[in-house]
């Protein structure tokens, strides 16, 4: 039987994990979502699982050609999946957007710990920026203020429509805001005003950080976490003066980027050596310190059923296994 | 049984060695002993962001953690060079910490408010030499001053080129064994030789001619995130290993010889962006900028300390010229952070976008990263 050819991108951000299977032709035949949870490796088994499912449930069968990781944990699902590319999210986001959006200019991106925004024109990125240092104005901010609130982080978007007069919350810095938040509460803002100022807050904190001397030009896309939520997507509107286009798969761009990466990458078109029952493999990671000097870099290394595979995470190569990724 | 005085010092990249260099020099042998400083790790800004205020920029936090280790190692005699921003208010709160802290040592300034005095300085050394003639130690410190001027030249040299050499690590090599041979200069006549020396082994090293797709990056902003690798999470070593070119103009020779004389030459080139110098390096940062973008630099990384002030002053200005001449450039800024995750991820992403934009086509990404 002829198998079709299939590419996986995985992208485990902070806060949530994404993955997605396209076929030759980008097309998305498989796509998941979950919480990371702190545990990237559970969450990408439990992808993995899911997209077997799926594929198996739509009678699809696909040989593996390509898989790529991005996010913060790119480095150990990389190794575990044994990928053929590791790639940074901002690479990745900016390809997965121009493959639906081709026409785009300005990427707005927000994530669980940091925001980028991109600039392209004529399908080339020219501009990056992101947040350094601080993780102010992010989903992180968001969904400890939901709790704060008491409200489900789902429900945000459409409470904050419901707001006739949001109140204004100090946007500069997270902990600033945070006390605002809890001082117009005490004297009585209801709490859809809350929320929507919250959002405002978050829109303001972006493009005061991020947006500082770029040009934002139509056609500006919006995605990442936080792009489900419609409070924010609106705040960005009215800031911006701009229509914002928040695709379905919004969510899933950095991982649909990283998919087509590799499929690119794997320029000799050798089949992977990839097992959809990964949930059955043991991996385990142990922290060692690699004392070759006073540095005392914490080494991560990782095993597969009780193998040794990779070690990373220190500055020289003295303590790390190299692996050559083609 | 150890000397009178132990003398300890900063580290600020590779200078530490030609500054010990001339310490030795100078200093009665039967008196004195110089400490060799470690170079910068991560226990180094530990101990000393511990005992810095909050919000210092963080040259001070790695001074102290340097000062910090020379007391551990029995030092009694602290020197700072430090100076040009604030940096030049530094060691006398340095010096008061360190008191607060029990120390009990002599704290040596090189500059005085107004600057470096010479006769001032020399009176304070003589602590070390009582004996020391002034034209003795005139004479050694313009040595160590030719020495740093000759070992930036050619540090110069290889950061220029490293990315050239046909064969891989020849100039790590000779890097080496240079830093070794600086400690062994003590007349004019040695360091001659030493010059001349080097002159030949560089020129021994087989370059390739610069290609049209070569990735070239330039270094501009704050002088000890420049100049110290270690609190840029080595920058430059992580643009090499993407073999891109990578320049950058701060050297200490820079500074000390070159930076008073060139002021015009900044002002002129930056006009049209600036009317006035507004202290330290950040109308060099400008004028900087402008002349990388002349030589059709692909991409500008401005890098410096959380909180200083002259290169703040100077980010909008470059956020203009960024956007009138449609060059990228990225802004990152350092702490006492010990992680290099997210600068790694800038740096390949803004390396990954060059490159994109110089192939203009996205399906020839190179994937040629080793990961560790």
């Amino acid at each position: 039987m002829n198998k079709q050819k299939g590419y996986i991108g995985i992208d485990i951000g902070s806060i949530s994990t994404k993955g997605v299977i396209i076929d030759d032709k980008n097309n998305i035949l498989a796509s998941e979502y979950i919480w990371t949870e702190g545990a990237p490796i559970k969450a990408t088994k439990k992808i993995i699982e899911t997209f077997k499912n799926t594929l198996e449930n739509n009678n699809i069968s696909l040989d593996i050609y390509g898989i790529g990781t991005t996010g913060s944990a790119r480095n150990l699902i990389g190794s575990i999946l044994n990928a053929n590319v590791i790639k940074n999210e901002i690479t990745a986001h900016a390809i997965g957007t121009l493959n639906t959006f081709p026409d785009v200019k300005t990427i707005l991106e927000i994530g669980g710990q940091d925001s980028k925004l991109i600039i392209i024109r004529n399908g080339i990125v020219v501009d990056y920026a992101m947040n350094t240092l601080c993780a102010a104005g992010t989903g992180a901010f968001l969904s400890s203020q939901a709790k704060r609130l008491g409200v489900n982080i789902e429900d945000i978007g459409k409470i904050a429509l419901t707001s006739k007069n949001p109140s204004k919350i100090a946007a500069r810095c997270t902990v600033f805001a945070e006390s605002d938040l809890v001082h117009k509460a005490q004297i009585g803002h209801t709490k859809e005003d809350l929320i929507a100022g919250i959002c405002n807050s978050v829109v303001q904190n972006y493009l005061n950080n991020l947006g500082k001397g770029k040009i934002i030009e139509d056609k500006v896309v919006f995605q990442g976490g936080v792009s489900k939520n419609i409070g924010v997507v609106k705040a960005f509107e009215n800031a911006l003066n701009k229509k914002i286009y928040v695709d379905d798969n919004s969510h899933l761009m950095g991982a649909l980027g990283i998919a087509i990466i590799s499929k690119n990458a794997n320029k000799n078109g050798n089949k992977l050596d990839f097992d959809f029952n990964i949930k059955e493999v043991d991996f385990k990671t142990i922290g060692t310190e690699c004392n070759g000097c006073s540095n005392n870099c914490e080494i991560i290394n990782i095993y597969k059923d009780n193998k040794l595979i990779d070690k990373m995470g220190g500055r020289c190569q003295k303590g790390n296994m190299i692996k050559k990724i083609v | 049984m150890r000397k009178k005085y132990i003398v300890g010092f900063p580290v600020l990249g590779n200078y530490y060695i030609p500054i010990y260099n001339f310490l030795n020099n100078i200093v009665d042998k039967e008196l004195v002993e110089v400490l060799m400083p470690n170079k910068i790790t991560d226990e180094t800004i530990v101990n000393g962001a511990k005992v810095s205020p909050d919000f210092v920029c963080v040259p001070f936090k790695y001074n102290m953690g340097n000062y910090i280790e020379a007391i551990e190692k029995g030092a009694n005699v602290l020197i700072q060079a430090g100076g040009g921003c604030r940096y030049g208010y530094y060691f006398e709160l340095q010096e008061q910490i360190l008191k607060d802290m029990g120390n009990d040592f002599i704290f040596i300034s090189f500059l005085e408010e107004e600057g470096l005095n010479i006769k001032k300085l020399y009176n304070k050394l003589k602590i070390l030499n009582p004996n020391l003639r002034f034209s003795e130690f005139c004479y050694q410190g313009g040595l160590a001053v030719s020495t740093v001027k000759i070992m930036d030249d050619f540090e110069t040299y290889m950061r220029n080129n490293y990315n050239l050499q046909i064969n891989e690590n020849e100039f790590d090599k000779i890097e080496e064994e240079m830093l070794n041979d600086i400690l062994k200069i003590n007349t004019l006549s040695k360091l001659v030789k030493f010059k001349n020396k080097y002159v030949k082994k560089l020129k021994q090293v087989n370059l390739r001619k610069i290609n049209n797709d070569d990735i070239k990056i330039g270094i501009v902003g704050e002088l000890f995130t420049s100049m110290e690798p270690f609190s840029s999470f080595f920058i430059e070593k992580e643009l090499l290993n993407y073999k891109c070119i990578v320049k950058r103009y701060t050297t200490v020779t820079y500074l000390i010889l070159q930076k008073g004389f060139a002021k015009k030459k900044v002002m002129k080139k930056a006009s049209g962006y600036i009317d006035y110098h507004f202290g330290a390096d950040g109308p060099e940062t400008i004028a900087h900028t402008l002349e990388l973008i002349d030589k059709n630099y692909d991409g500008i990384i401005h890098i410096k300390p959380f909180g200083c002030s002259p290169e703040i002053n100077a980010m909008p200005i470059l956020q203009k010229i960024s956007r009138e001449k449609n060059i990228p450039i990225m802004y990152l800024t350092f702490d006492e952070q010990t992680t290099s995750t997210g600068i790694k991820t800038r740096i390949e992403a803004f390396y990954d976008m060059l490159k994109m934009k110089k192939d203009q086509n996205y399906a020839n990404i190179k994937e040629e990263k080793v990961y560790e």
